[in-house]
């Protein structure tokens, strides 16, 4: 199976790669996936409290090419928004941007659980009520 | 040293004299021997009779090929050549062998013994036979991939008329214990097959002193030719009746019918008698190679381990599990490499090898598995290359996992709960 140019081009320069301290308030921690399905990603998040935008992100992730790209692609996308606009991102977005076929759309979706964990997680730690998650056809206009 | 001395020997690559991509895929198949295509040669263009055709010379020349070629491959296992039926590959041997014997026996029983890492093309005719009112025993291997001869006897019943175990494994390259389960089903009188495609001409292989009464064995294994293929059928002590499974012109000894491929025969000969003549010095240097290759990983990483065992192995294998670095990224970093994963990823059912999850291991360390599978033309500098890359990709994925992280600060991953998707 052939990569998209922009697959390939995270996993030889993955961007973000690390590690926040999940103890601190600021730093929401998402892991999703399991190690015998071949995929776990760990996205972290750095969040202004007065502003509540992500100032940084960073990413770990078990997993094939476009796994590595999808949470690559997050924590680009992520970063400089708030937390209300990072929860607006949907996976047909990094569907449409890395150009995953099919069998790899699941890599897409276990990026935004990552995300929305990261958030879920951060929001825990501030005692923030959790938002109901967003229409995905109304994502999918903004593009 | 001059300036430009200095220069030329910074920019001089670590690894000369290698040529890109590099094959290192040879369980899957093999290229053609340069020697093997020689000899095909003119059964392609001049000797173009069909060996059939009993009353000119075309036929007779092209029969004389067949004859020799035969007499190659008997040679190589220890048979006659009266017992080599040719046929288009391992997968027809296999059904062929398999079917061919539960039909012709279908009134001494109904019961086939195999074991769960075979082909498909035996485990997928074990099925269709299921199918048809005949009972299968899947035997289960242990953990170093190795079935149990006392397993395969337990299993042996009154209506018990074919045992089917592979000789060595075409994704861990264990090898059964084969005499032992010859031995056995000739005292039990039950015929025993195996599909020995990878074994011959890597180890030693004989069909007399192995006790085996059918053998399955492909062209293109051996750095013959594609699309050919053979079963040996023993004619003796017991003698082998086979149900043909192709209809025709009673080729074949009646058990395959069809117009003999006499480039390829010629060329499996060929191969045979290559492989003969040169397995004891290749052995030595392919697991050599191998076991060089395989120091190199342990050194250079940890949570590496080889699957199989390595006491009862084909030379040219190595099935190691690069732990918390999945198979298909670690594809996608050395590729200019051909290797193979067991990886779910690189397969079209997204299920992980079914080979390496039968020894036991987890999903997620089969996952992270590469089948190397080294060759006549792979030479010490390939492996060099090969271990070196893939030892730079490895260390770089494992600064991407997050288990590699987890596991270095002393978490336990069964412990974590994670969110199956």
């Amino acid at each position: 199976m052939a990569y998209s140019d922009k697959v390939v081009d995270h996993y030889e320069n993955p961007r973000n790669v690390g590690t926040l301290d999940k103890s601190s308030d600021e730093v929401g921690t998402g892991l999703v996936g399991a190690p015998e399905c071949g995929d776990v990603m760990r996205l972290q998040i750095k969040v202004n409290p007065t502003t509540q935008v992500i100032e940084d992100a960073k990413f770990k992730t078990f997993g094939c090419g476009s796994a590595i790209a999808s949470s690559s692609l997050a924590t680009e996308w992520v970063k400089g928004k708030t937390v209300a606009e990072a929860l607006a991102i949907s996976n047909t977005e990094i569907v449409k941007e890395l150009a995953l076929p099919p069998v790899k759309i699941h890599c897409s979706v276990l990026a935004e659980d990552a995300i929305r964990a990261a958030i879920g997680d951060w929001k825990k730690k501030n005692n923030l009520a959790e938002q109901a998650a967003p229409q995905h056809d109304l994502v999918g206009a903004v593009n | 040293m001059s300036t430009a001395a200095v220069e030329l020997l910074e920019s001089t690559p670590v690894h000369t004299g290698v040529q890109l991509p590099i094959y290192m895929d040879n369980h899957a198949t093999t290229a053609l021997d340069p020697r093997v295509l020689e000899a095909m040669l003119p059964y392609m263009t001049k000797i173009y009779g069909n060996s059939a055709s009993r009353n000119h010379q075309f036929g007779w020349e092209a029969e004389q090929g067949v004859d020799k070629a035969r007499e190659q491959i008997a040679k190589l296992i220890g048979a006659t050549s009266k017992e080599i039926i040719f046929t288009s590959g391992a997968t027809e041997s296999n059904n062929l062998a398999i079917k061919g014997v539960a039909e012709m026996y279908r009134e001494k029983g109904n019961h086939i013994i195999t074991q769960v890492t075979e082909h498909k093309a035996t485990l997928d005719a074990c099925k269709r036979l299921e199918k048809n009112g005949y009972n299968v025993t899947y035997l289960p291997v242990q953990a170093d991939g190795l079935v149990s001869v006392d397993d395969v006897a337990k299993a042996i019943t009154d209506r018990t008329i074919l045992v089917s175990i592979m000789y060595a494994n075409n994704e861990i390259g264990t090898v059964n214990p084969i005499q032992a389960i010859g031995k056995l089903c000739h005292e039990k009188g039950v015929l025993f097959h195996t599909d020995a495609v990878q074994a011959v001409g890597k180890i030693p292989v004989n069909v007399l002193t192995d006790n085996i009464d059918m053998l399955s064995l492909s062209g293109h294994k051996v750095y013959g030719p594609k699309g050919v293929g053979a079963l040996y059928v023993r004619r003796r002590n017991p003698r082998v009746q086979l149900s043909a499974q192709i209809d025709g012109g009673g080729h074949e000894r009646g058990m395959r019918s069809g117009t003999l491929n006499v480039p390829g025969i010629v060329g499996l000969g060929e191969a045979c008698e290559l492989a003969m003549n040169e397995m004891e010095s290749e052995a030595k240097r392919l697991s050599g190679l191998r076991d060089y290759m395989k120091d190199k990983f342990l050194n250079a990483l940890d949570y590496t381990y080889v699957n199989g065992n390595m006491d009862h192995h084909l030379p040219n294998n190595l099935n190691i599990s690069f732990v918390y670095v999945e198979g298909e990224s670690l594809l996608m970093g050395i590729n200019d490499i051909a290797v193979s994963s067991g990886s779910a990823c690189t397969s079209a059912t997204l299920e992980p090898s079914y080979v390496l999850k039968a020894l036991g291991l987890g999903d997620d360390v089969a996952h992270s598995s590469i089948r190397f599978g080294l060759g006549r033309f792979n030479t010490r500098e390939e492996v060099d290359y090969v271990s070196d890359k893939l030892i730079d990709t490895v260390l770089k994925l494992r600064e991407l996992s997050p288990l590699y992280e987890m596991v270095k600060e002393g978490i336990d991953l069964e412990k974590v709960e994670w969110t199956a998707h």
